[in-house]
Formats: structure tokens, sequence, C-alpha cells
């Protein structure tokens, strides 16, 4: 039930009440409440959940999360290895 | 899909599976609390990525599976009004009260209709100001701010046709009663990352100091599960018990404080019943004096209803990390996702219910 998807900002309507905007989820668009994201710039990506953006998506923090096993002595090559013995 | 599909990549999956390896030297026992979470562990057969000495126990965090039942046949009793048009998530209608559910209820003529965000149910009561629009409000931490959100609307837009049947549930006391419990043999913690993203994971620092625990808010697609075993691991073979976030590309520290001021202005912290758990003190929300007007359950006189749930399955210690599904006599036999005897068969995020969808390849399956 706490399914949460990140989509695109695609645009941001500051007048309405609550702050509302059309984010895109690979391709699909639907109009979400961006009222408790007041700095969220559009192009940006957010997690929604039954219509109301959560947070913002930290591209750095998810590269980390992908990154982090090539900083590990060797990572993915030494894993290809043990997995290949 | 851009943060979904690279989170799900097997090579990057494989190694954290084998950085798990690496640093494991003795058996370790984790819960992951989401029931989000479960699904994916079983979906993806994460277990069988897993060094056999670590075990994963499954938590109460499905707010489908701990709704009691008796705030179901409330719901059904409210709906089955004429004047009534009742709303709600999809997950909710099919969760057997204990004579029918809500379909049930549509197809004998009620105005049940599934919604996709609880605004939907504030726009649906301004183009019906002849008929009662109740939205049935169930949740944790993830889903309350938007149900607040809905009240405050239905309020400031001055729509008197509106109203909450509220089961708001809250993680950390469901969390403290599982580690404070003497049978309890969870040694380390995946913290919800949805939930979190809207409370932040500062209340989990003292958790974690109490009993000792590491604690690892952790995301909900493969590589974010297994990033967050491998740090929970890595925690316990150092002799550490930390709150740490693997989440971070969606979770900060004091989490989404607009959101979180909206529910101390809608809501009040109450205590509630867990199915298959009994009650907790201060576990859930109930609205606040400020918009009492809005509580479905006063204004249809169904406060009194109560319900005794079957005491047949162990839906309570699978629900607390005491047993696996696969564990209870009646798994699969007499209790099924049709006819479920328990909470965690109802939805497709309860344990049983997801060992049920995923069993049967559960054994050779690996992330794809």
């Amino acid at each position: 039930m706490c399914l949460a998807i990140p989509g695109k900002v695609l645009s941001i309507e500051k007048d309405a009440q609550p702050i509302m905007g059309n984010v895109s989820f690979a391709g699909i668009n639907r109009r979400v409440c961006l009222e408790w994201l007041p700095d969220v710039q559009v192009g940006e990506y957010v997690l929604v959940h039954v219509g109301f953006a959560l947070s913002k998506v930290d591209e750095k923090e998810a590269q980390k999360t992908l990154d982090i096993l090539k900083q590990i002595d060797g990572g993915l090559d030494e894993v290809r290895d043990v997995n290949c013995a | 899909m851009r943060f979904i599909d690279e989170f799900r990549d097997a090579e990057t999956a494989q190694g954290y599976a084998q950085l798990i390896k690496n640093i494991t030297t003795r058996p370790w026992i984790i819960m992951e609390i989401c029931g989000g979470q479960t699904h994916s562990i079983v979906k993806f057969g994460i277990e069988s990525l897993l060094p056999e000495m670590i075990s994963l126990v499954h938590g109460p965090g499905c707010p489908v599976c701990v709704t009691p039942l008796e705030i179901i046949d409330k719901a059904i009793a409210i709906a089955s009004r004429p004047d009534v048009i009742f709303t709600s998530f999809g997950d909710m209608l099919r969760v057997p009260g204990s004579k029918k559910d809500l379909l049930a209820v549509k197809a004998e003529g009620g105005d049940v209709r599934m919604l996709y965000s609880p605004l939907d149910a504030v726009k649906i009561a301004r183009q019906n100001p002849e008929k009662k629009v109740v939205f049935f409000a169930v949740g944790f931490e993830t889903t309350a701010p938007a149900n607040a959100m809905a009240v405050h609307e239905a309020k400031r837009q001055g729509i008197n046709n509106f109203s909450i049947l509220s089961s708001h549930v809250l993680v950390p006391p469901a969390v403290e009663v599982i580690l404070s419990s003497p049978t309890n043999r969870v040694q380390g913690l995946l913290a919800a990352g949805h939930v979190c993203t809207v409370m932040g994971f500062e209340e989990y620092v003292p958790l974690a100091e109490r009993y000792k625990i590491p604690i690892v808010v952790t995301g909900f697609e493969p590589v974010d599960i297994l990033q967050g075993i491998y740090m929970t691991v890595k925690q316990l073979e150092e002799g550490r018990c930390e709150v740490e976030n693997q989440y971070a590309r969606s979770v900060r520290r004091k989490g989404n404080v607009p959101a979180q001021n909206l529910l101390k202005e809608v809501f009040a912290v109450t205590d509630r019943k867990w199915r298959g758990i009994g009650e907790i003190p201060a576990s859930g929300y109930r609205l606040s004096d400020e918009y009492a007007a809005y509580d479905a359950e006063k204004l249809f006189g169904v406060e009194s209803i109560e319900v005794q749930e079957a005491s047949v399955c162990i839906a309570g210690q699978v629900l607390q990390g005491m047993k696996k599904p696969r564990e209870c006599p009646a798994f699969g036999k007499e209790c099924n996702p049709e006819h479920p005897l328990g909470a965690p068969m109802v939805s497709s995020e309860g344990a049983c219910a997801a060992y049920y969808h995923y069993g049967r390849i559960n054994a050779e399956q690996t992330v794809s």
C-alpha cells in the first residue's frame, strides 16, 4: 500500500491551492499534488504516492548505490571472478 | 523506468549478494518491516541470493492486513446506506468483513467507488451535494498526509457532506512491541523507506539504542533491499547498532516537514487495535478536535461495532516475525487468497499472500 513511484515534473501550477503539477511516469502523465515540495523545479524527479509527491529523488545519491560496488576492492570484477570460480 | 530499472539490475544485485556472503560469519535474523518490501523479497527471490546464515522474517507493515475486522464491518455498515457514496483505495474493497466485503455491498447496489487519490473523494463530494461522501482513510505514515490533505481541503472549501473512516497506524510503536517481546528473535531491522520519506528517521534512533539493534532505512527494489541487508549485516558483524539510511535518494533525515505539519494539524495520536496483534498504545491517528466534524464513525453512529477475530490462524506470530507463513498448518489449504482466514493472506503485500503467489517459483528464481 505504501507503493510510491518516481516521475519527472513537467509543469507546476504555483497558484493552485494546494500546489499541483503534471508528472510523467515513463510517458504516462498524471496531475500530482506538489504542495509539500515548495522548491521543486520542472525537470526534477519526485517520488509520488496516491497522487502526492513526498520527496525529491536525488540523482547523486541514486548513483552512489549503483557505484558503491566499483569502489570496493575491484568491485564487480571481483564478484564476477568469484562467481566463475 | 528511471530510478526503478537500474535498481533491478541483476549484476548489481548479485554484486551486493556477494558482498553479503563475504562478510557473513554468523547466523543473523533480519526483519523487513514493510509489506511492499516483503512482496519484493518473495517476488524477486532475494532469499535465494543470501547465504544460509541470513534469515529474513517479515514484519507488520501491511496496513490492509492490520486493519481490524471491526473497522471493515463499520465500513460495510456505512457503505450499505442509500444516502452514502463510499470511496476507498482498491486494496480495501475485497478485504472480508465478518459477513461480506465492500465489493459485495457494491454488487447489492451500494455506491462504492475505488479511487486513486483521496483528493478525488473531495471532488465527488463537491459534485454530489445531496449525498454523504465517505473516504476509507487507512494507511501508515506514508498515506496519512494525503488523507489529511483531503480533510483539510474539504474544510477549506466548506464542503460539509464529506467525512473519513479513519484507521491510520504508525510504524515505530509496532516495532517497539516486537523488539520488547521476551520471545523476540529479530537482530536487525530494515525500516520502511516510504514511511521515512514523510517522517524521516530520527524517531528510530532511540529504538536502536534501547534495543541494541541496527536499523537501516531501506528502499523497495531488489538492489535497495540487498544493499540494506548488506549494511545491516555489516553493522551486526562489527558489533554496531546505529540507524543508517540506504534509501538516501528519497529519504532525508528530518523527512518531509510540511507534510508532518499537516499531520499535526489534522490528526491526533491515539491507541489503535492491530489485526492479529491487538491494541498498541499511541500507535495510530484519529482526527484532531478541530476536525472532529469529519469523523464518519461519529456521524453514522457505528462506534460501538465490535467483532471477535477467528483464532484459527497464526497471523499474530507471522506479523511479528515469530513464524513464517509455511509454518501455519492452514497455509495454502483452508487459508488462501480467495478464502483468507487471517490478515496476512488478505492483501498481496501480506506475507502469507506473497508466499502463496510466488512460492512455487521460489527455489530456482533469481533477480532478472
